[in-house]
């Protein structure tokens, strides 16, 4: 146990490094833009003086890294400055938008994970039969048609035409947990169907990889049944590209719905990225990128201990 | 023996096997018949690609995948199993039918414990509850001496060696006390002392619950250990079934004869050159180990003489292939240091010369992997003329023909041809031209005959006797088959735990005294006397064996 906890230690802290790469590639890609900050916010109507009064109120004078080193100390504090155009903290704009969008991801992903594993376990067992078959091509469909075209079908005819579910999510700020069910069921389930395909296919896929190990076939030959071949001998020796691609559709739940949101008019973090990179309030697009980058980095993380967990080698070492 | 009735418990008639390749059904089995009665052992031999392992499933009435039983009939104790739904035949398995695979390392789930594979099929078939079943399993392995029996199914497969698994895998067979067990090839990975303790122990158990058992494999000294009657395949067709004392003593087809004559083949001895001549290759005090960890070559020193053989055995980790990899630089030694006549070679393979480089060559075990499969035949071996030899054009084509007439392959026929159209011979071939071609001074063969069929091995010691003969060749010969060491070796090194043993000229390690090793090694090899294996596990004693058995498990 002592060789794993290490080993996520190790991870750990590549991954820090990784974000502070991160960091700084996301401040200074806003510094390379054109002018500067003051100048892309005011625009070409500014006049001189507006811009170096502007400058001065941003702190713009002095140098970069010196402003990059306070940004960075306060990003660590969760104080991301405020907001060039609102004037509020930049923290507390995110802070709700980031909980709906927690709130649709891990919505999507309860659904998602557990139904898309289930399934990829199904095709496997019936595989290249046709269950199979139509199970492949319409995962294959949902995952080939874009996010909004999706979700324009599923308002179409789930609140449309049948007018079972709402098209819009609004998710009020006294709505209880039972009404943000049901109003964010749409968004959600467009996002269900966008990642189902990814772990179901691969979960096929490293089940099937499995079957012509000898272990399986002993345990053929030993009588079992064909289910329990797959579940109790060919799956827990699977989870490690499972838990890979599982945690990159996690990480793609939470920064890659922007047009979802969109098109449900869903308050989440995506929407606030859009209007933020329109409104050039850049405090925002970094708050936002950096979070982004720390999903992906954390969920990797988490995937690659899951790897390790679940491989026996490495948990009872000799 | 005695005891045994004449119930007949397995009835095989007219066996045909079709295998799909190439989108056509090829028969594989072409109607074989077998016979077996309650408590008897049938050994099937034959090469690779006799069908005995796809007869030996067939028992069971099972048919890997791409394979189909396409003709004849499987009776086990009267019933039918050719016709036998495939829900039906499930229970049949590992309650009545079980299965001792060719590599138990592989044919445990990494994923459980050891004694939780045991008791699946037991506990599912409620012949016994999970806690019962646990008992009996420590009762087993007892019985097959395995050491700790009460804690040592509660490990994971890798936390446990070869030798000690297949121990497991056989009590694992036992556990619903079958009336058929079919063993493939059991002790055909393992090295010759922990074989030894594995025979011992199936034909212990094996007798003792008066087993019927079918014995697959392709070395005639173990099948005449385990068998009460031995099957002669050959291309999916009988060749002979005879009474083992019988097939022994006088086998009546040619084929069966060629199989007994195989290891008759020696070459003279050579000895060292008299005059001091420098030795080509030399090594000198090595010490090795990867990455930081334990020490895996302890101050290794031999001398290999051009035109000899040196044969370096000992069972797996012992060093063998690691001090190849020391002497052609692919692992720099951590001391000492090797010398190329008598000039040092640099420790990395990084910092020699071409021309140092050139003069080491490799022959690989596995000539499967070892090949490019999309790089044709003309190019394998073209590659080392053109880099070494600096040929091109016709040059190089007519030096690619001369080698393949070297190694016996006609060159209109193989030139443009690839690695996967050839067989396991061929294959083992074109490595030997690929290392000719550099035209090296010295060779190491690391196991090169081992995944051969055993005539098809002779065929390439022969070639390789010859090709030392023609360019005065080194060979260092790494193998843990004494059989190939007796054949074309010089001088011996014996290894274990990354030291030398013993070492000398050929004739004197195959007479006493010995190191006791050496002894222990020696006398590890069966023979084709069926009683061989009792009067060795006499003379050692077997409280003796399972004290082996201990110290080997403590090793690793």
């Amino acid at each position: 146990m002592n060789d794993v906890f290490k080993l996520v230690l190790k991870r750990l802290g590549l991954g820090v490094l990784t974000l502070l790469v991160i960091s700084v590639l996301i401040f200074f890609a806003v510094e390379l833009l054109p002018g500067d900050i003051a100048q892309a916010v005011l625009g070409q109507s500014a006049t001189p003086e507006n811009l170096a009064a502007l400058r001065e109120q941003l702190g713009l004078n002095v140098p970069a890294p010196v402003r990059y080193f306070h940004w960075l100390t306060g990003a660590i504090q969760g104080d991301f400055g405020t907001s060039l155009i609102t004037g509020d903290r930049v923290g507390s704009t995110i802070g709700p938008r980031l909980l709906n969008t927690l709130f649709l991801a891990s919505y999507a992903a309860v659904i998602a994970v557990p139904a898309a594993i289930l399934l990829g376990i199904f095709v496997a067992l019936l595989r290249n039969t046709i269950f199979d078959r139509v199970a492949n091509v319409l995962t294959l469909t949902a995952i080939s048609s874009p996010e909004f075209f999706l979700g324009y079908i599923l308002i179409l005819y789930l609140a449309v035409k049948t007018g079972w579910f709402p098209a819009i999510a609004s998710i009020g700020r006294n709505a209880d947990f039972s009404t943000m069910l049901y109003n964010s069921f749409l968004p959600a389930l467009t996002m269900v169907l966008v990642v189902m395909a990814h772990m179901m296919r691969m979960t096929r896929a490293a089940i099937i990889n499995l079957l012509a190990s000898p272990y399986i076939e002993m345990a053929r030959l030993k009588g079992v049944p064909a289910w329990r071949v797959i579940v109790h001998h060919a799956l827990p020796n699977a989870w490690a590209p499972i838990i890979n691609v599982v945690a990159l559709n996690l990480a793609y739940l939470i920064t890659g719905v922007v047009l979802v949101e969109v098109v449900f008019v869903y308050p989440g973090v995506g929407q606030l990225l859009v209007d933020a990179v329109a409104k050039r309030d850049f405090p925002i697009v970094q708050a936002c990128c950096l979070i982004f980058a720390a999903t992906f980095i954390l969920l990797n993380l988490a995937a690659d201990v899951g790897a390790i967990l679940t491989n026996p080698r490495l948990r009872h070492p000799k | 023996m005695t005891e045994r009735n004449n119930n007949i418990l397995l009835k095989i008639r007219g066996l045909r096997i079709e295998a799909y390749a190439d989108e056509n059904w090829v028969e594989i089995v072409h109607g074989v018949n077998l016979t077996l009665r309650r408590g008897e052992v049938m050994g099937l031999i034959g090469e690779s690609g006799a069908g005995k392992s796809t007869i030996g499933l067939a028992a069971m009435g099972f048919a890997r995948d791409g394979c189909r039983i396409s003709g004849g009939t499987v009776e086990f104790d009267g019933m039918e199993l050719t016709t036998t739904p495939q829900s039906d035949l499930r229970i049949l398995r590992g309650a009545r039918i079980a299965y001792v695979a060719q590599s138990a390392a592989a044919s445990f789930n990494p994923a459980h414990r050891i004694i939780d594979q045991h008791t699946e099929a037991p506990v599912q078939y409620r012949i016994q509850k999970r806690m019962a079943a646990q008992e009996d399993a420590m009762t087993l392995y007892e019985k097959l001496r395995l050491p700790n029996p009460k804690e040592i199914g509660f490990r994971y497969p890798h936390q446990v060696s070869g030798g000690q698994l297949q121990r497991a895998m056989t009590a694992m067979a036992m556990a619903c006390r079958p009336d058929l067990i079919i063993f493939d090839e059991p002790t055909t990975a393992l090295d010759v002392t922990t074989q030894i303790e594995v025979l011992a122990a199936i034909r212990d158990i094996v007798n003792e619950y008066n087993t019927a058992a079918i014995y697959i494999t392709h070395d005639l000294a173990v099948v005449a250990q385990m068998a009460d009657r031995i099957k002669v395949l050959l291309k999916g067709e009988e060749v002979e079934t005879a009474a083992t004392e019988q097939m022994l003593a006088s086998p009546q087809k040619d084929y069966t004869k060629s199989l007994w004559a195989v290891r008759s083949f020696e070459r003279p001895q050579k000895e060292r050159p008299v005059n001091s001549e420098t030795p080509v290759i030399s090594v000198q005090n090595v010490d090795a180990s990867y990455t930081s960890g334990a020490k895996v070559l302890d101050d290794v020193s031999f001398d290999v003489f051009a035109g000899m053989t040196v044969a370096v055995v000992g069972e797996s980790g012992s060093g063998k292939s690691t001090t190849a990899r020391c002497i052609t630089g692919l692992l720099p030694p951590s001391r000492g240091q090797v010398l190329f006549r008598g000039q040092p070679l640099p420790p990395r393979y990084q910092d020699r010369s071409k021309d140092q480089l050139r003069q080491t060559q490799m022959i690989y075990q596995m000539a499967d992997t070892a090949l490019n499969p999309k790089v044709r035949i003309s190019e394998i071996i073209g590659r080392p003329a053109q880099f070494y030899g600096g040929l091109k054009g016709a040059a190089l084509k007519n030096r690619v023909d001369e080698l393949l007439d070297l190694i016996e392959l006609d060159p209109a026929r193989f030139y443009n041809r690839f690695p996967p159209e050839l067989s396991g011979g061929q294959k083992q071939r074109v490595g030997i031209a690929r290392a000719l071609a550099a035209e090296p001074s010295f060779i190491i063969c690391d196991e090169v005959t081992s995944a051969l069929d055993q005539l098809v091995a002779e065929g390439i010691l022969k070639l390789l006797d010859r090709l030392q003969n023609e360019f005065n060749l080194a060979y260092m010969f790494i193998t843990h088959d004494l059989a190939t060491v007796k054949a074309i070796a010089d001088e011996v090194v014996v290894m274990r735990n990354g030291k030398v043993v013993e070492q000398g000229a050929k004739h004197e390690m195959f007479q006493p005294p010995h190191h006791p090793y050496t002894d222990l090694l020696l006398s590890s090899v069966p023979e084709m006397d069926p009683n061989w294996l009792t009067t060795v596990l006499e003379e050692r004693g077997v409280d003796n064996l399972g004290e082996a058995a201990t110290a080997s498990s403590a090793q690793q």
